[in-house]
C-alpha cells in the first residue's frame, strides 16, 4: 500500500505577528513618550475652620504668633516670633527656637500641643510661607521626619 | 530539457526574544506611569519643603486647586477669576451633597506657584472657608538634597 507523501512544513500553522508587533510598539511608543520622571509631592495638612469656630480650645494656651515681613518684592526681610524676637531671615534658628520652647516633639496626635499662627504680608511670596510652615513642623534626622508643631493657621489677612 | 526543483527555505527571524523584551517594557511602564500628572498643571512650580512625603492614605473627596504665578485659578481644566470661584465649586458641593456629605468633609487641595503671593492663597482659603470647607492641603514638592 502507498501512503501519500505530506509535506511536514505545511502543517505548521502560522501565526500572523504583524499587526500584534506594531500594536505593542505603538503602546512601547506611547508609554515612552508619556513617561515623565517628577520629583515627589506632599501635602501640609492645615485645618481651618471659619474664625470663630477655630478658636483655642484651651485658652491658656496662646498659639506662637509668626510674623513674616516681606521687603516690599515678595522676598523675606524678616522672621518675628511673638511680636519681640526676630531671627533674620534664619529658618534654622527660628527651628532651633522651637525645639528649645517645645522640648522633646510632641508627635502628631498630641492635641494638646502648640500651634503657631502665621501672619504674612499679602505680597510675600508662597515659597517663604512653606518655608515657614516647614521651619515650625519639623526636621528631617535621616531618613525619618521629626515632628514639632503640627497645628499651623494663618491669621486675618493684612492688605 | 527538464531543470530539478529545488525548494528555497524561507528565512525566518526568531521574534520571541524581542516579543518577550517589549512587554516586559510595556509592563514596566504601564507600573510606573502615573496618571495623577493629569493633576499638574504646567504653570504651576510647587516650592520644596525637605517635610515632603507622599500622603500614605488617599485623600478622601479632594478638589484640587491650582494657583498660578499670573494669579489665575485653575479648577479641573478650567481657569477662573478668584470671583467666580463659589460658582465653580457649587457643583462640587452639590455631588458632595448627593452623597451625604458635607464641604467640610472634602479637602482642598492647594497647588499654588512658588513665586505666588501668599495673601493671594490666604484669599483662596477665605473663599473656600466661606463656603464650609475646613480642610486644607498645601502641596509641595521634595527638595532634592
Amino acid at each position: 500500500m502507498k501512503f501519500r507523501h505530506r509535506d511536514r512544513d505545511d502543517d505548521r500553522a502560522e501565526l500572523q505577528m504583524t499587526s500584534m508587533i506594531d500594536i505593542v510598539f505603538l503602546l512601547l511608543v506611547f508609554f515612552v513618550m508619556t513617561f515623565k520622571i517628577s520629583a515627589q509631592e506632599g501635602d501640609f495638612n492645615v485645618r481651618m475652620p471659619l474664625q470663630g469656630e477655630g478658636a483655642p480650645s484651651d485658652s491658656t494656651q496662646l498659639p506662637l504668633k509668626l510674623r513674616l515681613v516681606s521687603d516690599g518684592r515678595g522676598q523675606l526681610r524678616e522672621i518675628i516670633l511673638n511680636d519681640n524676637l526676630s531671627f533674620g531671615t534664619d529658618w534654622q534658628k527660628l527651628r532651633n527656637y522651637i525645639i528649645q520652647t517645645i522640648g522633646e516633639p510632641t508627635g502628631p496626635d498630641d492635641d494638646d500641643g502648640p500651634e503657631v499662627e502665621i501672619d504674612l504680608d499679602y505680597d510675600l511670596h508662597y515659597e517663604h510661607v512653606i518655608e515657614a510652615i516647614t521651619a515650625v513642623t519639623g526636621y528631617r534626622r535621616g531618613n525619618d521626619i521629626v515632628r514639632l508643631i503640627d497645628k499651623i493657621r494663618f491669621a486675618p489677612q493684612r492688605k | 530539457m527538464r531543470f530539478a526543483k529545488r525548494q528555497v527555505k524561507q528565512a525566518e527571524a526568531d521574534l520571541t526574544p524581542m516579543i518577550d523584551m517589549t512587554f516586559q517594557l510595556i509592563a514596566f511602564f504601564m507600573v510606573l506611569i502615573n496618571f495623577s500628572q493629569s493633576e499638574q498643571n504646567d504653570k504651576v512650580v510647587l516650592p520644596q519643603s525637605e517635610l515632603a512625603k507622599p500622603v500614605d492614605t488617599p485623600i478622601e473627596y479632594p478638589i484640587i486647586i491650582h494657583l498660578t504665578s499670573d494669579d489665575a485659578v485653575v479648577i479641573g481644566g478650567d481657569t477662573i477669576s478668584m470671583e467666580a470661584l463659589r460658582v465653580r465649586l457649587a457643583p462640587e458641593i452639590s455631588l458632595l451633597e448627593l452623597e451625604g456629605k458635607t464641604p467640610a468633609d472634602a479637602s482642598i487641595i492647594i497647588r499654588a506657584h512658588r513665586t505666588a503671593p501668599g495673601g493671594r492663597v490666604q484669599d483662596l482659603i477665605n473663599r473656600c472657608q466661606e463656603l464650609g470647607f475646613e480642610k486644607f492641603a498645601l502641596r509641595v514638592k521634595e527638595e532634592q538634597v
